[in-house]
């Protein structure tokens, strides 16, 4: 018999090699865009700290928690010496490897067309195998939830006119909650909760993790709607909340100096 | 003629089901040297299709279950028609080989307190199926496939076995050839046991895949075995009519055994008005009773849509040809109303899955339309009931392609547990006779040259038959003329046919070489195809009564007499099939009790 | 009844073409419905694998209009009709003739694995599980071995040198259902870390895209088992701890 080939024709190997007819490219395009506009907003924003990102009782989640005032004296933004930790978390996030897997490093691009790296390793070498810490950034993603919550309802308590509402302190709640989502329906927290055990049954405390594992597990299902939302959401909060403090919109609220 | 590799084993199985898994892995763990040959890759054998459950009396749902309430089901729903001893075996061992599948890995349905759940059948008293939802036979193929390979079997995939040889009587190997390249090969054994399931592919409306042809039945037929109770042939009552092109895939007893009920296009549950004198006393009399029955069993008496599947695929049948079928030509099945929608999901997710997206219908939403679908032979290799022997030396045979166990119809259920009780002593008696052999029989070139010669005829035989229309005349034959409902006459006319159909097949001819060439492969199973075929049709004619799955028009009653006897077909010294009455043996005295046992 | 066209690969390894066949197709018809009829009437040579043409036995996977697919479960309406449709065999696996390709290495695959180990039964002989213990293995056993995702997973697709050093979505299925099962006792962790090359996988879910079971095969086997080897080779508290104690955890001849 003759000497098989690797890949069985009509197929072949090389970078974006299909017999796919539809347009496959429009998704890693649209995901690619979206991620460079929202990190990139992220990032420059916290550079932005000329720029006022708080008002009343509204601070930019982005800033949060607030060091600002403590560290003034650094030349660069203080919001870098916290924001590693998020970045770092949705960095190594299991549902952000598949988007800019797919739509940054191309390996692949999509389903059956052919990958960029002409050798792979995956996660096995550096830098990749960095991936695996993914849980470590999830206990700090965690510290900042009781944070950002705090935010959310300092959002309703300017500091001169005591309690109120106004739009901005829903936007602090809502935000305060997808991120919520996002983290508590992360992959490594599944594991960790309940995912590692073997039998659920076995006695009251397996029982328990079990419960705990298949809330997380409901919330999992939803990681990359999660994942989207709560990054489109920050964004948004951060932007409003900037335009109401440099006065270019205004803010329905029941306080009554801004 | 080519060369051919040759490879030398105690035990070779045919046939890579339940049954031959089974039986290997028995074979192997009594030191046995054993391969398995099949016919596809591993794993993709006919059982991945059983959906219902494992009959198994392990009284885990209803603790009132024993093996003597299966024995009795089993035999009533065979028309005691059955190898009385074999069925024994079969309702004693069956737990036993259950839970010894979970030890190797399977995962079944689980009861409240940890056991294995089981789920009410057809014709069987008590809830007895152990089940994983409507994919229990992919279960019990996966987990006999991996205790297989963590044996360390040989398994010869994509193989296909042409001829047993023999030697001075005595089973001495088999003559195979590779699909993938067309290369001949020659197994040496001490000991063959079949286990190729059945020959739904002579039928034109079929849950059975491609690789049913008959092929076992066939094999042991040609080294001179008896075929035994050929005219028994199950039609399943519910398979898929519409679109046309799934037409016979199976919808699971499972529906019915969950609560599913049989409707006809009036709207009415039909099957009460179709009970027999024999099920009366057991079965429910009103709507009320039948769906109090799934809560409350001691109380209430089975729903009528859980009679033996030869009662429903006829009751079916006859609503269809009163005009009050479905649009497509069959009854209506429906779980919607009676289950909500998560159940659905999780107890029939592949009955869900297969509707929606081959039939564009949402079973949790509307009901199926299902019709009757040629989808077993009880009949097959006459065996022995202790050591699955059959007449010739050293040739066994377990499953499908074996007779007995279910007489004249067979339970839903009693299947798989079958290929796991009769497909390990197979194999274990199958191992102990090749450690018998003093000498290793042998086997003889000039017979090896012929067949060969024979199997690739086809290349050489320019502009003849194209063994597909063979194929789909002969389906068209037994579909018309040799379906549920028969008649004398046009089982003489399908005889007539056959011979035809035998002879031109003599002249068929296959373009292209012998890789991988699905043309060449029918023509090799058309052989086998015809001579079931024939020996479905000689018996059907000669049974002149109507019992369990057999029925003719022109005689539509039962006939004690006939009873009395099992009608065997085995080839004559001519290469012609003829027909035996063999008497059936009286029952013992305490197996006639158990019969009797309310 | 509509006149169609279906265009199907024949070749062998020694290379072949798109061949254009013209077939009645009837309503509701399925890919593998076009093939077989093609097969019977115009083409008796034309290779192709197939069983029970329901979708439960994993046989006729193909790649249709360059999506890989089981050609049973695939129905001729979804494709435009007035285009042709478009059957290849599976890119991963080499080709023996038309749509048949040699899936031998996942057998091999399959014997490498540690069988299953269980525990000793209770002591009436009997095992007892619940259900919820046994929800996550059945999703897993659900598995027909249709080998699609084996064929769609990039890091052997689109690298066949990987073959020897990963094992592919099947295999992690498969090592996820005995890892998970609560009857079995064996550990096979290191197995997982550094003979199955679980680190190849970058989680692009494409083998969670093609999978006609809908197993969730990334979500629910392939992340929860490269946790479980976080578990071990990643925790810096537990390697803290074995290196006070002097050993070198996981340490197994470094891969590669």
């Amino acid at each position: 018999m003759a000497q098989r080939q690797a890949v069985a024709p009509p197929h072949r190997l090389g970078f974006a090699a299909t017999l796919r007819r539809d347009t496959w490219w429009v998704e890693p395009a649209l995901v690619l865009a979206a991620l460079t506009v929202f990190f990139g907003y992220l990032t420059v924003s916290a550079f932005l700290d000329n720029w006022a990102f708080e008002i009343g009782p509204y601070l930019s989640p982005v800033f949060e928690p607030k060091l600002h005032g403590v560290y003034s004296q650094w030349w660069f933004s203080p919001a870098l010496l916290i924001l590693w930790g998020p970045a770092g978390f949705r960095l190594t996030c299991y549902y952000y490897r598949l988007a800019y897997g797919r739509s940054v490093f191309m390996s692949p691009p999509a389903c059956a067309v052919g990958d960029l790296p002409p050798r792979y390793y995956g996660e096995t070498r550096f830098p990749f195998i960095l991936q695996n810490v993914h849980r470590y950034f999830l206990y700090v993603a965690l510290v900042f939830i009781p944070l950002l919550w705090i935010g959310a309802i300092r959002g309703f308590h300017d500091p001169d006119e005591g309690w109120g509402v106004g739009l901005g302190s829903f936007m602090l709640v809502i935000n305060a909650a997808l991120l919520s989502l996002y983290t508590f329906s992360c992959h490594s927290l599944r594991h960790l909760v309940g995912g590692g055990l073997d039998c659920f049954s076995c006695s009251l405390y397996n029982r328990t993790r079990h419960r705990i594992w298949s809330w997380v597990s409901r919330l999992n299902a939803n990681h990359r709607l999660y994942a989207w939302a709560s990054l489109v959401f920050i964004v948004a909060t951060d932007v409003y909340i900037r335009l109401v403090a440099n006065g270019h919109i205004t803010d329905p609220n029941t306080w009554s100096r801004f | 003629m080519p060369g051919y590799e040759v490879h030398e084993y105690d035990v070779l199985v045919v046939g890579a089901g339940g049954a031959g898994l089974r039986a290997a892995i028995a074979a192997a763990e009594e030191g046995a040297r054993t391969a398995v040959v099949c016919k596809s890759l591993l794993g993709k054998a006919h059982t991945v299709m059983a959906e219902g459950g494992i009959a198994a009396a392990l009284g885990t749902v209803d603790p009132d279950d024993n093996w003597r309430v299966h024995f009795r089901d089993t035999m009533r729903g065979g028309k005691l028609m059955n190898d009385w001893r074999m069925a024994m075996i079969h309702a004693q061992e069956a737990p036993e080989r259950v839970l010894e599948l979970e030890r190797w890995g399977a995962v079944f349905d689980r009861t409240r307190d940890g056991r294995i759940l089981q789920r009410p059948f057809g014709g069987h008293r008590y809830s007895r199926l152990a089940h994983v939802g409507d994919r229990t036979g992919l279960e019990m193929i996966r987990t006999l496939q991996q205790k297989a390979v963590a044996l360390g079997i040989d398994v010869f995939m994509e193989t296909t076995v042409s001829r047993i040889l023999t030697d001075a009587g005595r089973v001495a190997g088999a003559v195979a050839y590779r699909r993938e390249s067309g290369e001949l090969l020659v197994f040496r054994a001490r000991a063959v046991v079949l286990a190729t399931g059945g020959v739904g592919k002579c039928y034109k409306i079929t849950s059975n895949s491609w690789e049913y042809t008959g092929d076992g039945h066939s094999l042991a037929y040609w080294a001179g075995a008896d075929l035994m109770d050929m005219e028994f042939v199950q039609f399943h009552p519910t398979g898929m009519v519409w679109p046309p092109s799934v037409r016979g895939i199976l919808v699971t007893e499972g529906v019915r055994g969950e609560g599913g009920v049989l409707l006809n296009n009036k709207g009415e549950r039909f099957m009460f008005n179709y009970i027999p004198e024999y099920y009366r006393a057991e079965t429910a009399e009103s709507v009320d009773e039948a769906d109090r029955w799934y809560t409350d069993k001691r109380n209430n008496r089975r729903p009528p849509e859980l009679l033996p599947r030869d009662v429903v695929a006829r009751a079916i049948n006859s609503e269809i040809k009163a005009g009050r079928g479905s649009p497509h030509g069959g009854v209506f099945l429906d779980i919607a109303t009676r289950m909500g929608r998560e159940q659905i999901l999780r107890k029939l997710p592949g009955m869900y899955e297969q509707f929606l997206r081959l039939a564009d219908v949402d079973i949790t939403k509307e009901p199926m339309e299902v019709g009757p679908t040629m989808h077993y032979i009880m009949g097959g290799v006459r065996v022995d009931a202790e050591t699955a022997a059959t007449t010739v030396p050293g040739l066994y045979a377990a499953g499908e392609v074996a007779a007995g166990l279910h007489g004249a119809n067979r339970l839903g259920g009693n299947s798989l547990s079958d290929l796991l009780v009769f497909g390990r002593r197979a194999g274990l008696h199958a191992a102990r006779y090749a450690a018998s052999l003093a000498q290793v029989p042998s086997i003889s070139g000039d017979e090896i040259e012929e067949i060969a010669n024979e199997m690739y005829a086809p290349f050489h035989c320019a502009d003849g038959e194209n063994p597909f229309s063979i194929q789909k005349e002969l389906q068209e034959t037994m579909q018309d003329l040799v379906g549920i409902v028969r008649t004398g006459d046009e089982l003489k006319e399908a005889l007539r046919r056959i011979q035809a159909l035998k002879e031109r097949a003599q002249r068929v001819s296959v373009p292209g070489n012998q890789q991988y060439n699905p043309g060449w492969h029918l023509a090799m199973d058309l052989r086998s195809l015809l001579t079931v075929a024939e020996g479905i049709a000689l018996s059907a004619l000669e049974r002149k009564e109507s019992r369990g799955a057999h029925t003719r028009e022109d005689y539509p009653k039962e006939d004690p007499e006939q009873a009395k006897f099992n009608l065997v077909v085995r080839r004559n010294s001519d290469g012609e099939p003829v027909l035996e009455k063999v008497p059936r043996p009286e029952l013992p005295e305490e197996v006639r009790k158990i019969l009797e046992e309310a | 009844m509509a006149l169609r066209t279906i265009s199907i690969y024949r070749g062998d390894s020694g290379g072949g073409r798109f061949v254009d066949f013209q077939v009645d197709v009837e309503e509701g018809n399925v890919v593998l419905d076009v093939v077989l009829k093609v097969q019977a009437e115009q083409a008796p040579d034309l290779a192709v694998r197939w069983n029970c043409k329901a979708g439960r036995c994993g046989s006729c996977s193909a790649e249709i209009n360059g999506h890989p697919r089981l050609m049973c479960m695939t129905r001729m309406s979804m494709f435009p009709a007035d285009r042709p449709v478009y059957v290849a065999p599976l890119k991963t696996f080499p080709l023996v003739k038309d749509l048949v390709t040699d899936v031998s290495l996942n057998y091999q695959i399959a014997k490498t694995i540690p069988p299953f180990q269980p525990r000793p039964p209770d002591p009436d002989g009997l095992y007892r599980m619940s259900q919820e213990d046994v929800d996550r293995v059945q999703e897993f056993r659900r598995c027909i071995e249709c080998f699609l995702c084996q064929n769609v997973c990039h890091v052997i697709r689109d690298h066949p040198e990987n073959k020897a050093r990963f094992y592919g979505p099947r295999w992690f299925v498969r090592l996820a259902e005995l890892e998970m099962h609560p009857l079995d006792t064996a550990d096979r962790r290191q197995l997982i870390r550094e003979m199955a090359g679980v680190g190849f996988c970058n989680v692009t879910k494409c083998c969670t895209e093609v999978c006609p079971e809908h197993i969730k095969i990334t979500d629910n086997a392939i992340i929860p088992l490269k946790e479980r080897v976080v578990d071990l080779y990643f925790d810096p508290l537990r390697w803290l701890a074995d290196r006070l104690k002097g050993k070198r955890p996981g340490a197994v001849g470094a891969q590669q």
